[in-house]
């Protein structure tokens, strides 16, 4: 992907299995969030293909890949602001059930399994950040996606509400949704990311299990620069 | 079909009652007329607010669509001997077309840069219809005086009048009760409040501002051709002219935008004002009405940007009501809230 003179994304090429979590990191500016624009139709690739479940939905609307099963969040939390909880959930659940009381159903069925459920009639411009984190989420999982990409899901929440975004983003698993998760929180998506995928400066620089990547050298270069990387060397030896 | 409540059937009667009793109460002609003037402008507000109320797209350019209504209608009468009845639902029909011809290519504009379309493509209209001879131009059209029936939809009393333009807005009113609670109106409210929220959760924005639009437009063409009928004479001046479209939003954001009965609210406001107001000061009074819009509107805006309606109710959604579809200690627990939030609303 190119804007002008910056290529934000180049010769960036992964897999995602049904059922894993892959976890996508790489320092600010990597270009995390116009990969997932790409993925998820809010960005045409200048160059390059995406394949889901086998078919090409390069340059889909977001409409249309949403319908074929890829959901995603967003970074800054939009919550349908003049709509409740309740009713932000069912403008996702709409997306498979065209008639008002399945959708409703549908909608409390997902709230109860994210911890929505008692705030259902609050306003979407009443909520906290971590609720709204977690409405982001709920609202996605409504559209009843095959693949849920999540964008900085954790970013600002603390410890105890980072425990239970893991836990949520667990039990989502279990229901047989893949996830592909934009993470800075490393203690939130080392433990639970099958793979992790790393970025800088737009290039693909690592790939592969968490353990592996915590010792890439690629990575702890781009994360904390080379000079740092030479004294950690010197250390070492 | 969702089940119908006691509640939807106690405000059916209330509103058959009310419009049935308030004409007898002067046999003064003006005053009936300034009842039709709030049934009419009520559906213009009503028209308006399924596209500006519920989607955010602010129109400026409804008088477009007025006078496509009260065009369509009028040249089918006088050319072709048609009904206003079939000239009406074909005028709706014509102007809904036309807005999804307008709406497309504005998909991508939102807020004020839609206002601006909207209000451009009016003008345009306006100057179209001034200058097409084929429908008299700046001159106008008289309507050819009928009998008093109701198949030219022509009458000496106001009555009649009366009759139709409160079905037409109780019509509106129902579609709009409908739409609130569908798939659609929710989709809509979705796109007010985030487009790229909305897309993201599978809904074809494109597609649902263009319903929107013309659903607006076929209402608000069929109070155009209402408005010609009852006038006996259009030009473009009186059917397509900005101070139209300006008031249709004054209706609805006085009333209370995005609420089914804030701009029949509206109308009740502002009509009595604004026609009395004309009537008391003559042709000097022709700027009075509008100052004290103004004045109006800034007070409305200051204590309570929402609208009028806000004065009644406190703070409500769709979904705060739907209580009793969940369960009975559920029920419970709601009403709590709604007190909580009630009280807040207060503040």
């Amino acid at each position: 992907m190119r804007f002008g003179g910056l290529l934000a994304n180049n010769d960036v090429t992964f897999d995602i299995y049904p059922g894993e979590i892959v976890g996508l990191i790489g320092p600010n500016g990597a270009g995390k969030t116009t990969l997932f624009n790409c993925i998820s139709g809010f960005l045409r690739p200048t160059a390059g293909t995406v394949l889901f479940k086998g078919e090409n939905i390069t340059g889909l609307k977001p409409h249309q890949i949403c319908h074929r099963g890829l959901a995603r969040t967003f970074q800054i939390t939009q919550p349908l602001r003049d709509m409740t909880v309740l009713e932000n959930v069912m403008v996702g659940t709409f997306c498979r059930y065209p008639l008002t009381s399945q959708a409703r159903a549908k909608a409390i069925e997902i709230l109860k399994m994210t911890g929505m459920w008692a705030k259902r009639h609050q306003k979407g411009s009443e909520l906290t950040i971590p609720d709204r984190k977690r409405l982001e989420i709920a609202r996605a999982l409504g559209t009843e996606p095959d693949l849920l990409i999540l964008d900085e899901a954790m970013a600002g929440l603390n410890p105890a509400e980072i425990h239970e975004a893991v836990e949520l983003v667990k039990t989502i698993q279990a229901q047989g949704i893949t996830l592909f998760i934009i993470e800075h929180v490393m203690e939130a998506i080392m433990p639970i990311a099958d793979r992790i995928v790393v970025l800088d400066a737009g290039r693909l620089i690592a790939e592969g299990p968490p353990s592996e990547i915590v010792h890439n050298e690629r990575v702890i270069e781009a994360y904390l620069g080379e000079g740092r990387h030479v004294k950690r060397k010197e250390h070492t030896s | 079909m969702p089940k119908i409540s006691r509640k939807t059937i106690m405000i059916v009667l209330l509103y058959v009652g009310v419009v049935a009793i308030t004409p007898l109460f002067s046999k003064a002609p003006f005053y009936r007329h300034v009842l039709i003037m709030v049934g009419m402008y009520g559906l213009l507000g009503v028209a308006w607010n399924i596209m500006g109320g519920y989607t955010g797209l602010y129109s400026f350019g409804q008088s477009a669509f007025f006078g496509i209504g009260a065009y369509t209608s009028t040249m089918m009468l006088v050319k072709g001997g048609f009904s206003p009845w079939i000239g009406m639902l074909c005028g709706g029909i014509l102007a809904a077309i036309v807005a999804a011809g307008m709406a497309y290519p504005t998909s991508r504009l939102r807020g004020p840069y839609f206002t601006i379309a909207s209000q451009a493509f009016a003008r345009t209209f306006q100057i179209l219809m001034t200058n097409w001879d084929y429908v008299e131009g700046a001159i106008g059209i008289p309507l050819p005086l009928m009998p008093d029936t109701w198949r030219f939809m022509q009458f000496k009393d106001k009555i009649p009048y009366h009759i139709i333009i409160f079905s037409l807005l109780g019509i509106a009113i129902l579609v709009c009760y409908y739409i609130e609670r569908s798939r659609t109106g929710y989709y809509f409210r979705a796109i007010r409040d985030s487009e790229q929220v909305a897309s993201a959760l599978g809904i074809n924005t494109v597609r649902q501002r263009i319903i929107a639009t013309m659903l607006s437009a076929f209402f608000t063409a069929i109070a155009g051709t209402f408005y010609s009928q009852y006038v006996l004479y259009i030009d473009p001046e009186s059917v397509t002219h900005h101070a139209l479209s300006v008031e249709i939003v004054m209706v609805a954001a006085v009333g209370g935008a995005g609420t089914i009965w804030g701009p029949v609210l509206g109308a009740a406001i502002l009509m009595p004002i604004s026609q009395y107001a004309r009537a008391a000061l003559g042709g000097a009074g022709r700027g009075i009405d509008l100052i004290i819009y103004g004045v109006i509107i800034m007070v409305i805006a200051l204590v309570r940007p929402t609208g009028i309606l806000g004065f009644f109710q406190r703070e409500r959604t769709i979904e705060g009501e739907g209580g009793d579809d969940i369960g009975t200690t559920v029920t419970a627990d709601t009403g709590a809230d709604d007190a909580v939030r009630g009280s807040l609303g207060q503040q």
